[in-house]
């Protein structure tokens, strides 16, 4: 085992190195980040000149990578444009933990993305927690009444919410639960941002200001979910181990939920393992709707200034939670699962 | 697959009373059995009966056409959908956007089937460093979340490509954008089948036969392997209409995607939540086409998965 999680560190370093050096061209090649710099006080062309040195946007494609990726603290960079090197860069690059600083806001990309961070957090732990249960809950009940009136519905329902765009389900919660609750006079939802400036950030506040974000994140989740975990169940009912668990006349509640539901609920966990770290991406759409302080605004925020350093720090920072959810999920596996056993 | 072409005349001389079937035959007879796989069909068949006769009725300069003294307006016989922010009609435009939508699910959906479908087969008969090579790819792309990546693409290509003339219409650059980057970016998954059904095939007898019989590489992968891995291909590129579909809706969305005038059902969309309590009409007309599109394809393409898989006989 420990030898098979070494080989799998191993096996990402090659796979972070390609993620890193196609973005990393792709943005470059995409934008002038000194374009919309200063506003609508752009700053003099020779100030322009002299910032692109020192950022070292003159040089060539791969150069900026290597100094993004080691730094530049160990060559003289041309400040004043004579072709002589005259003091050395102050960037310590991303393999010392060093992203850059954010082309807009002059603070360490780390600074400005880590500020966030727990705002998305909040929004896709507590989604990803509606969603299990939830989907546990109707995934179950749909397989133990196959075929029943609840059933039916649900899958109907389960094909629509599948098919349905995040951003509709978010406008059309809005509409319902925001803008006509508050026409018929019954408490209504808020739908922008996390907390009333008035009331401030209180729990109560973030929590009320969370429940349409949330329920638009989980509902396409939550179908597949659990038309995922109602075809799991249905192969487990069936199976002989349960036979003999009814034989041995265990209560029906003892069987579906702790002999079948721990076999049927296993595949789960590969699929949310790889889930995870993709919502992080995901909550773009949401949190643009919702205006949600989070990773995926501060992503669409500075991608349209092409603010590289944050852009960068962004997808290499999902791209690894990725990578590592990955592994994680096969050591869960095998530990939840002792027939499964890597080499 | 490949064992349709069984002469007819076989079976007459066995003695039986009726033709059998061909395996195209037996297919629709499986897939027609699907009743959501019909349901879905039929709407499709409604769906682009709508923007073709649309189109014949409302010009695509009405549907471009502003007038902000009527902008906003509630559905009215005038307007059956509405006028949006700056007066156009949104029924015509829902027409019109619907044609890029579809045209942009079916191209994009083609370049991913065709990407994926090279990078699988040559993995996986190739195998070695081509096939590590190209797995890395494959994962390093499946790492980073689809929208995100389809963002920085898309500000990437954004007014590199100049407007296509085509059949008397003009296509705004920025549609070529997205069928390009939504194929580019939505082949991993069918390129990992494909490997695996290439893997799995290159060692049958058949493939021996073929090589003993001095096939040339490209023969053996294009006639004798590819033709056996065509169910799941199939499949593949029905649910890739409806994922593009959904992408470019996603992205238009944003603001990133089909350019105005140029109207999309995703684009349609893009600022409509400013107007959520005003003018509601907005996003429930484009946000149900979009709906009922994608999950009629997501029908067929569960019909056909179970229509093309032979094993399935029993469960229908």
């Amino acid at each position: 085992m420990g030898r098979y999680i070494i080989r799998r560190v191993l096996q990402a370093i090659p796979l972070l190195f390609i993620i890193s050096v196609v973005l990393f061209v792709l943005m470059q090649a995409s934008g002038d980040p000194l374009a919309t710099l200063g506003g609508r006080r752009p700053p003099r062309s020779e100030d322009r000149e002299r910032l692109r040195r020192q950022l070292g946007l003159d040089q060539p494609v791969l150069v900026q990578y290597l100094y993004w990726l080691i730094g530049n603290d160990w060559v003289l960079i041309d400040v004043d444009g004579d072709g002589v090197g005259d003091q050395y860069g102050t960037r310590k690059g991303v393999l010392r933990g060093d992203f850059g600083n954010s082309l807009v806001t002059r603070q360490p990309a780390m600074q400005v993305i880590a500020e966030r961070i727990p705002n998305t957090l909040l929004l896709m732990i507590t989604s990803e927690i509606v969603i299990i249960v939830v989907s546990l809950f109707i995934g179950v009940y749909s397989a133990i009444k196959q075929y029943s009136l609840f059933d039916h519905i649900i899958t109907a329902l389960a094909f629509v919410t599948y098919s349905m765009p995040i951003f509709w389900i978010a406008l059309m919660l809005m509409y319902i639960f925001a803008v006509n609750f508050r026409a018929w006079g019954l408490p209504y939802l808020p739908t922008v941002g996390m907390y009333e400036p008035a009331a401030g950030k209180t729990v109560a506040q973030v929590a009320w200001h969370m429940v349409l974000p949330v329920a638009s994140i989980s509902l396409i989740s939550i179908a597949s979910y659990s038309r995922y975990i109602r075809s799991n169940m249905l192969e487990v009912i069936n199976s002989d181990y349960i036979r003999t668990a009814r034989a041995k006349g265990l209560s029906e509640r003892r069987i579906l939920f702790v002999h079948a539901l721990k076999n049927a609920a296993l595949p789960l966990v590969t699929i949310i393992g790889m889930d995870l770290p993709l919502l992080l991406g995901g909550a773009v759409v949401t949190e643009r709707i919702f205006a949600w302080p989070g990773m995926g605004r501060l992503f669409l925020d500075h991608l349209t200034r092409m603010d590289y350093p944050v852009l960068m720090g962004l997808l290499m920072l999902i791209s690894v939670a990725v990578v590592v959810f990955q592994l994680l999920t096969d050591i869960v596996y095998t530990w939840l699962d002792p027939r499964i056993r890597y080499t | 697959m490949s064992t349709s072409a069984t002469a007819p005349g076989q079976f007459g001389e066995i003695g039986f009373a009726t033709k059998p079937m061909s395996l195209w035959r037996m297919t629709l007879r499986r897939f027609l059995r699907h009743r959501m796989a019909v349901v879905g069909t039929v709407t499709l068949i409604l769906i682009f009966l709508y923007i073709i006769i649309g189109s014949l009725i409302f010009s695509e300069a009405y549907a471009n056409y502003n007038d902000t003294s009527i902008r906003l307006q509630p559905p009215s016989p005038e307007h059956p959908f509405g006028t949006d922010t700056v007066g156009r009609d949104i029924l015509a435009r829902t027409i019109y956007g619907g044609q890029i939508s579809l045209m942009i699910g079916l191209l994009a959906a083609v370049v991913a089937v065709t990407i994926g479908t090279t990078v699988g087969a040559l993995s996986g008969y190739y195998g070695g460093l081509l096939d590590a090579v190209l797995m890395r790819i494959t994962e390093a792309m499946l790492s980073i979340p689809t929208i995100l990546l389809l963002l920085v693409m898309s500000k990437f290509f954004s007014g590199r490509i100049p407007d296509v003339h085509l059949l008397g219409r003009t296509f705004s650059g920025s549609v070529i954008v997205i069928i390009v980057i939504i194929g580019l970016t939505s082949w991993m998954y069918l390129a990992r089948i494909v490997r695996s059904c290439f893997l799995s095939l290159k060692e049958e007898e058949f493939v021996l036969a073929a090589h003993a019989m001095g096939a040339p590489h490209w023969r053996v992968i294009l006639v004798h392997i590819l033709p056996n891995t065509l169910a799941p291909i199939i499949v593949a590129a029905t649910l890739g209409v409806a994922s593009a579909i959904l992408l470019e809706a996603y992205i238009s969305f944003l603001g990133m995607g089909v350019r105005q005038p140029t109207a999309s059902w995703g684009n349609m969309l893009d600022g409509a939540y400013q107007y959520l309590e005003q003018a509601p009409w907005l996003w429930i007309f484009p946000g149900l086409l979009i709906i009922l599109t994608v999950m009629s394809i997501n029908f067929v393409g569960d019909g056909l998965r179970d229509a093309l898989d032979p094993r399935s006989e029993k469960k229908v």
